[in-house]
């Protein structure tokens, strides 16, 4: 019951956000990017934590779902919501198209086809100048207010961030519903015991395949909601430098967990906002953060507190 | 057709810097079992240090002394950081570690030397295009290809014929076992990583004389390096070398036609390559599978 409580408490926190962040000294935005990091590195860690596979590209599908999002109001039609769903649908096919290429892979190998396929997108964005803007980003196209017939949705900043919320809500209950279903438990099981799976007569692959799709949906979908946020993307939401600190977000905060990426993502961006506000050197300060959670709590800040949460 | 030529043959030079790096990451890979993300700071490491240490040493003290510093470096990082965590049997640790690593060199680089391109000076000696015609074909190039093959060449024949690297080969193929025989293998890694570092090194002074110096030059590099072991294959040095000269060469001949899609094709190859023969050209059927 602590469990329920505890979600019950956080959501509610995060409803009353646009009210106290700004009194700490934040703002509603790094509200939203924090949950829409959230989603992505939780619709990552499907893959990563559950499924242990090691998947370390996430960002082209990010990206994907950025540039979708933004290429459709930009060229197509003005609208909020179809710009997420082409843009989520995007990501979600890279995804599943890919799928076959690494399915079969293991552990180092996984991650190093996931990096380099992840690669492609990144090159096309950079050179693509024409329609994607080139190095420079996609720029011009700003979020539309939703209509409800004559009712409007203005989406101003802390409006857009209770539909990122909304958004948030919607993608925990739809990876939760997964993890409790028996896709979920082959899932966990395959992370445990590939071969014994194996041996029973389940096609793992197919199941991984299905991990990697149902995760670079999700990160699409993250991404999409990521262009809206800023109604700008660039090549820089495909790179592998971002693919590195989604992997670290989820291992701060705990890869066995499922709100633990959550919890990293609070730690990471706010680290990062604030890093980059006082000093040039950030980047060091990043990587020696990386280089210490991996000596020191290669768990996870909830793996540390929570001794339960490592066996979910 | 001249064009052509240029190009191609500017692409096998890229191809002969995507060699060497894949070689030392693969070297790593196999016998270490860590992705070297870090791989591109080595390279940028030895580049910058060469440069450095060209006004004392000279160009062929700095060729000399690069490599073998950024080695050093190597060295220092696998026993202080990366041998805590090779008990941890998931590779997510070192491949964050060393990720970790790679942005610390690139901005450390960029506050130490500053962020503008810097050239390295080569000698006149063999800095003159061999002819008229073929203006490209200069002697540098040529010494960065007869360097790069005397490399690879003396690396194979050291894992061929010496007892060194014969465990080496021992070790990537049952490190429980090799350990068992009496062969101190913590010492076995830390020098196939070092040796692996040197590899990055020797690329990055090579390559600082033909494309000059900057910190992200060594990231750039890196992710080719990667596809050229995946069509190479896991597991196999030479298909490593084999694949960065065709993935230079086939994004030197793109960028006469398309080149927009100079760098697409590298990776476009690694998929055609992942769906005709998962394993590479050279890879080991069931290898990390």
């Amino acid at each position: 019951m602590t469990r329920v409580g505890g979600v019950i408490v956080m959501w509610i926190a995060l409803v009353a956000l646009p009210f106290w962040l700004p009194w700490i000294g934040g703002y509603t935005a790094l509200g939203s990017k924090v949950l829409i990091y959230a989603i992505a590195t939780m619709g990552l860690n499907l893959v990563l934590g559950f499924t242990g596979g090691l998947s370390f590209g996430q960002a082209a599908y990010f990206g994907l779902g950025a540039y979708g999002a933004g290429m459709t109001l930009k060229y197509l039609a003005p609208s909020t919501p179809l710009a997420i769903l082409v843009g989520t649908l995007a990501g979600g096919l890279a995804a599943t198209l890919l799928g076959p290429l690494v399915m079969r892979r293991r552990g180092i190998y996984f991650a190093m086809i996931t990096i380099a396929i992840g690669q492609l997108f990144y090159f096309v964005a950079v050179r693509w100048n024409e329609v994607t803007g080139g190095e420079d980003g996609l720029a011009g196209f700003s979020r539309q207010d939703i209509h409800f017939g004559s009712w409007v949705y203005r989406l101003t900043e802390n409006n857009f961030y209770y539909l990122v919320l909304l958004c948030f809500t919607i993608a925990v209950v739809i990876m939760w519903t997964i993890l409790q279903s028996p896709l979920g438990h082959t899932w966990v099981a395959i992370r445990e015991n590939r071969r014994r799976i194996e041996f029973l007569g389940i096609r793992v692959e197919r199941y991984v395949w299905a991990a990697f799709a149902v995760a670079g949906t999700i990160t699409a979908f993250a991404g999409a909601l990521n262009a809206l946020l800023f109604n700008f993307t660039s090549p820089q939401d495909l790179h592998w430098i971002l693919s590195g600190n989604f992997v670290i977000m989820i291992v701060l905060g705990g890869m066995r967990s499922f709100f633990g990426p959550l919890v990293g993502v609070v730690i990471f961006v706010v680290a990062q906002d604030y890093l980059s506000s006082v000093t040039g050197n950030w980047m060091t300060f990043i990587g020696m953060i990386f280089v210490s959670i991996v000596l020191l709590f290669p768990k996870g800040i909830l793996g540390v507190f929570n001794r339960r949460a490592v066996t979910t | 057709m001249q064009l052509l030529l240029f190009n191609a043959f500017n692409g096998l030079i890229q191809g002969v810097f995507y060699a060497l790096m894949a070689l030392g990451l693969a070297l790593i890979l196999s016998l270490n079992s860590v992705i070297n993300m870090a791989h591109g700071g080595f390279l940028v490491i030895g580049a910058y240090l060469a440069y450095t240490l060209n006004p004392y040493l000279g160009f062929w003290g700095a060729l000399v002394a690069g490599p073998v510093l950024a080695g050093g470096i190597g060295l220092i990082v696998e026993r202080v950081l990366i041998r805590p965590i090779y008990k941890r049997p998931d590779p997510i640790y070192s491949l964050l570690l060393t990720f970790g690593l790679a942005l610390i060199i690139e901005d450390m680089t960029r506050t130490i030397w500053g962020p503008q391109g810097l050239p390295l000076e080569v000698p006149d000696i063999i800095n003159s295009p061999v002819s008229e015609d073929y203006f490209f074909v200069t002697g540098y190039r040529l010494f960065v290809v007869g360097i790069t093959a005397a490399a690879a060449i003396g690396l194979f024949l050291l894992l061929r014929y010496t007892l060194l690297g014969i465990r080496i080969r021992a070790g990537t193929r049952d490190l429980e076992t090799t350990s068992a025989l009496g062969v101190n293998i913590y010492k076995l890694r830390a020098f196939n990583f070092g040796f692996g570092c040197l590899f990055a090194g020797l690329a990055g002074v090579l390559a600082a004389g033909v494309l000059g110096l900057t910190p992200p030059m060594g990231n750039s590099l890196l992710m080719p390096s990667f596809v050229a072991i995946i069509i190479g294959g896991v597991g196999s040095l030479f298909g490593a070398v084999v694949g960065g000269l065709i993935i230079g060469l086939a994004a030197g001949i793109a960028t006469t036609y398309y080149p927009a899609a100079s760098e697409a094709v590298i990776y476009l190859m690694m998929l055609i390559v992942l769906v005709v023969r998962p394993r590479g050209l050279f890879g080991e059927e069931g290898l990390f599978e």
